[in-house]
């Protein structure tokens, strides 16, 4: 699966877009960022608090109960801000 | 139509390239980047966006005005990357028949954009650093009215 981050969320993180396979017991997106907060400071960081973070699947805007399959592309970027 | 891109727009060209039957009716948004917010200066901002998701969020919200509105023809611009206070950042047009389709299809236009597009803002605020612009309740507040007007 293909994961990316935006804004801050990407300078905190570190990187801005990564691949791997979807992990075995990762069936969510609230599973993958649990999962993602494992993974080193960075990302406990940039997903600590959750209120300030939007998660989109295959470009559609999604919740934490969205299901995930690989291959799916996910992204997680703060409330947006053009215009 | 939609159009995400780094370079600048001629606003008089877009809305002289509107094309239609029967319109009796062009409104335009602009949106600038402002000099300062409140007390602080800003130098400059940087949008950044999600290439794919910002086009396909952009060609939903043009379908769902074209949905409620009956325009003729409908543009929507928004640029990306660095840009300095005057510079111009989005660029809407719709064009109808009459005037309120036309001023109302504008409003929504930029309304949803404004809280459904991913783009981010980065700004330049001197010896504050750079700091990233946080979502207004405001916005979310101006988007959730035209929800609640569906016809």
């Amino acid at each position: 699966m293909k994961l990316l981050y935006f804004a801050w969320l990407k300078q905190k993180i570190g990187t801005g877009e990564e691949d791997f396979p979807l992990p075995a017991d990762v069936a969510t997106v609230g599973a993958l960022v649990d999962w993602l907060k494992t993974r080193g400071p960075g990302y406990g960081e940039a997903l600590g608090d959750l209120s300030v973070v939007r998660f989109a699947v295959n470009q559609d805007f999604a919740g934490l109960d969205h299901p995930l399959a690989d291959g799916d592309e996910v992204a997680f970027f703060p409330p947006v801000t053009g215009g | 139509m939609i159009r995400v891109q780094r370079e600048d727009f001629d606003v008089g060209a877009e809305m002289a390239a509107m094309s239609g039957n029967n319109i009796g009716a062009l409104a335009s948004f602009t949106g600038l980047v402002r000099g300062s917010d409140g007390d602080a200066d800003i130098g400059a901002m940087t949008l950044e966006h999600y290439p794919g998701m910002t086009e396909k969020k952009l060609a939903e919200i043009e379908a769902e005005a074209r949905e409620r509105w009956p325009l003729e023809d409908c543009l929507v611009i928004h640029r990306y990357g660095r840009l300095e206070p005057g510079e111009r950042i989005v660029l809407v047009i719709t064009a109808s028949s009459h005037r309120q389709a036309a001023l109302e299809s504008c409003a929504f236009l930029i309304d949803w954009l404004k809280t459904s597009a991913p783009f981010w803002k980065l700004e330049e605020r001197g010896a504050d650093g750079e700091e990233w612009v946080e979502a207004r309740s405001s916005d979310d507040q101006a988007a959730e009215k035209w929800a609640a007007t569906k016809k």
